[in-house]
């Protein structure tokens, strides 16, 4: 973005943003890597800044290149990955004259910060509730990176009715810009998840995202396991059978499909009413509905409210129904997951040690 | 740096091309720092002046002239480079259709005012600015404008990213080149999605080769006593005379943009 598009104080809040933010990235970094940071990260900034000269042709001439923000922070670490990307953005300023001076620290925010942070808290709630596993690892960066970029669109649209220079109806430019951003979401989606699985199936040690899904190696000694000191191999092989896991291209399918449905379809979803609420209104029933409760929340009819435009509205209103959702139900899943296992861990050691853990294992059973 | 701008080139991505020129002008000679201040100042007045004072942004254009006649770049040089801009153009080109307010009939299309002042306005400011960014990036080489920015107190790690990504991002470029010949020597070309598989399996490999070469610098330079820090080898400094001589350039436009305010 060059310089004159958001007015001064904007940009200068932008740049406030994003200065406390790298300095957030490199404490963090600095705990991540110690004093290799330097070097990594500015490999791994090489790195993106040549990535993003790969040409990805899409069809008849045209080709697209990926942004890098959401592979970085899954690959490195949200932290690593705002520097990477910050420096970068620095760099192509700099020496490259591409974006704007004082543009910098708005560039620095939407793309290195809004995209890192968001991929990487997708990416690492899709992994937590998905299943273990590297398929799981996959499909959580196709949907973090798919997510990462309108989300860095829609920021865009919030500093530019914050402080844009031109007076644009801010539901038009949200259309616009969320509606580009999510074709070049799902271009960015599929590098990344490819990108992601590439690097997995190599080196599942440098996937940082992923990193407590690695499991030791053990060894059976005697009869009994034994950690081994230093696991250098891949535990789980390439050709790892697809039908173990049955359930997991279900809910990744799932997943997506419902994401697609609730924003695509929903944008371009006819306003009639739909079968109960058509036949309510035929008969007369709608008479004596009442409005409920949540009438005047953000989400009511299934529109995002401040957002003009109708059906843009509507399928933001459907994608973050669905997330809500998802989030809400995988809560609930995830806890009682969480106690059913906790149940099961100290009965396990219940057996070994005795009487002893009896009463924690009738405790922790009694609270299933 | 210099000798990489041919493989750089043949890469053909978007950007990847040196801007640095080498030279002995007077702007060349200025200390880093002062010229990172200059620019950035005179980008953020140029910023802060009132749309409706046109006079002003030609003024603006005539003092890089003279700053780019100063330092020898060629005109046609700096205007190539402002081809980067045309994305914006785009964008540019659309707000007087969609901006909101009072319209006007321009050759049989209506037209918003508003929507014309803003289009004026990002493609003023923003040609301005990379204009400017441009001559900074000609008469500076990227070590120099890495110690301007450590000068300029900028997180010294931060710095220490920034010229490694410099320093071995023709290295990376090269390996990325090499696997493109690698690919095409056995026949393939990408021609659609099908092929992007193959791409990004291409992307990972970078990725791992790229931090694995992160790893090896870092104990290559531990063997060498790194703890840390980069030693300063050249501190730069600037006399009050290269400062005035820097910030003549900020100082003119300050003048040109509080006129605009007045008048």
């Amino acid at each position: 973005m060059p310089d004159g598009f958001l007015n001064a104080p904007t940009s200068a809040v932008a740049g406030v943003v994003a200065a406390g933010a790298i300095a957030v990235g490199l404490r963090g970094a600095r705990r991540e890597l110690d004093e290799r940071t330097a070097p990594l990260a500015g490999l791994v900034a090489a790195f993106v800044f040549a990535a993003q000269m790969i040409n990805f042709p899409v069809a008849a001439g045209t080709s697209g290149h990926l942004l890098g923000g959401a592979l970085a922070a899954i690959l490195v670490g949200p932290c690593t990955g705002i520097l990477c990307i910050s420096v970068v953005l620095l760099v192509q300023g700099l020496l490259f004259a591409d974006g704007g001076l004082t543009a910098l620290g708005v560039n620095i925010t939407l793309m290195a910060v809004v995209t890192a942070v968001v991929a990487y808290a997708v990416f690492r709630g899709l992994v937590k509730l998905l299943p273990r596993g590297r398929r799981t690892v996959t499909a959580a960066s196709f949907v973090a990176a798919l997510v990462s970029v309108p989300a860095s669109a829609l920021a865009f649209t919030l500093l530019y009715a914050a402080g844009g220079t031109t007076d644009v109806a801010i539901g038009k430019v949200a259309t616009a810009m969320v509606g580009v951003h999510v074709l070049i979401g799902i271009g960015e989606a599929v590098i990344t998840a490819l990108t992601v699985g590439a690097v997995i199936a190599v080196r599942p040690d440098l996937v940082h995202g992923a990193r407590d899904l690695r499991q030791p190696l053990r060894l059976r000694v005697n009869g009994e396991l034994v950690d081994v000191p230093d696991a250098p191999k891949d535990p789980e092989p390439e050709s790892a059978p697809a039908t173990a896991r049955s359930h997991r291209p279900l809910w990744i399918t799932g997943l997506i499909t419902s994401l697609v449905l609730a924003g695509f379809v929903s944008f371009y979803a006819s306003a009639d009413p739909d079968g109960l609420e058509r036949v309510a209104q035929d008969h007369g029933i709608d008479k004596t509905e009442k409005e409920h409760a949540y009438a005047d929340s953000p989400l009511a009819d299934y529109g995002v409210k401040d957002v003009a435009n109708e059906r843009l509205s509507g399928g933001l209103a459907g994608v973050i129904g669905v997330g809500v959702t998802v989030a809400a139900g995988s809560g609930v899943f995830w806890v009682v997951r969480r106690r059913r296992t906790a149940a099961a861990g100290s009965g396990g050691s219940a057996e070994s040690t005795g009487s002893a853990a009896s009463s924690s294992s009738s405790s922790g059973s009694r609270t299933v | 740096m210099g000798a990489n701008a041919g493989t750089a080139h043949a890469l053909g991505g978007k950007g990847a091309h040196r801007l640095y020129r080498h030279g002995h002008s007077p702007v060349h000679a200025l200390p880093p720092h002062t010229k990172l201040v200059a620019v950035f100042a005179f980008v953020l007045v140029v910023v802060s002046t009132p749309r409706e004072a046109m006079w002003a942004y030609a003024l603006y254009a005539l003092l890089l002239a003279v700053v780019a006649s100063v330092a020898r770049v060629p005109a046609g040089f700096l205007l190539k480079r402002l081809l980067i801009e045309v994305p914006f153009v785009a964008f540019a080109v659309l707000l007087p259709f969609v901006a909101e307010g009072e319209r006007v009939d321009v050759l049989g299309l209506s037209l918003s005012v508003n929507g014309l002042w803003g289009a004026w306005n990002v493609l003023a400011k923003g040609t301005l600015g990379v204009a400017a960014s441009v001559l900074l990036a000609a008469t500076t080489e990227p070590r120099e404008l890495l110690l301007g920015l450590q000068r300029l107190r900028l997180p010294p790690l931060l710095v220490q990213i920034a010229s490694f990504m410099i320093r071995y991002g023709d290295v990376i470029a090269d390996e990325m080149r090499r696997m493109r010949i690698a690919r095409e020597s056995r026949g393939f070309e990408a021609r659609g999605p099908r092929h992007w598989s193959v791409l990004a399996k291409s992307a990972g490999a970078l990725f791992i080769r790229a931090y694995e070469r992160g790893e090896r610098v870092h104990l290559a330079m531990v063997s060498r006593g790194y703890a840390g820090s980069m030693p300063v080898v050249d501190e730069v400094t600037a006399s009050r005379a290269q400062w005035s001589y820097a910030l003549a350039l900020p100082g003119a436009a300050l003048v040109v943009c509080l006129l605009g305010w007045t008048l």
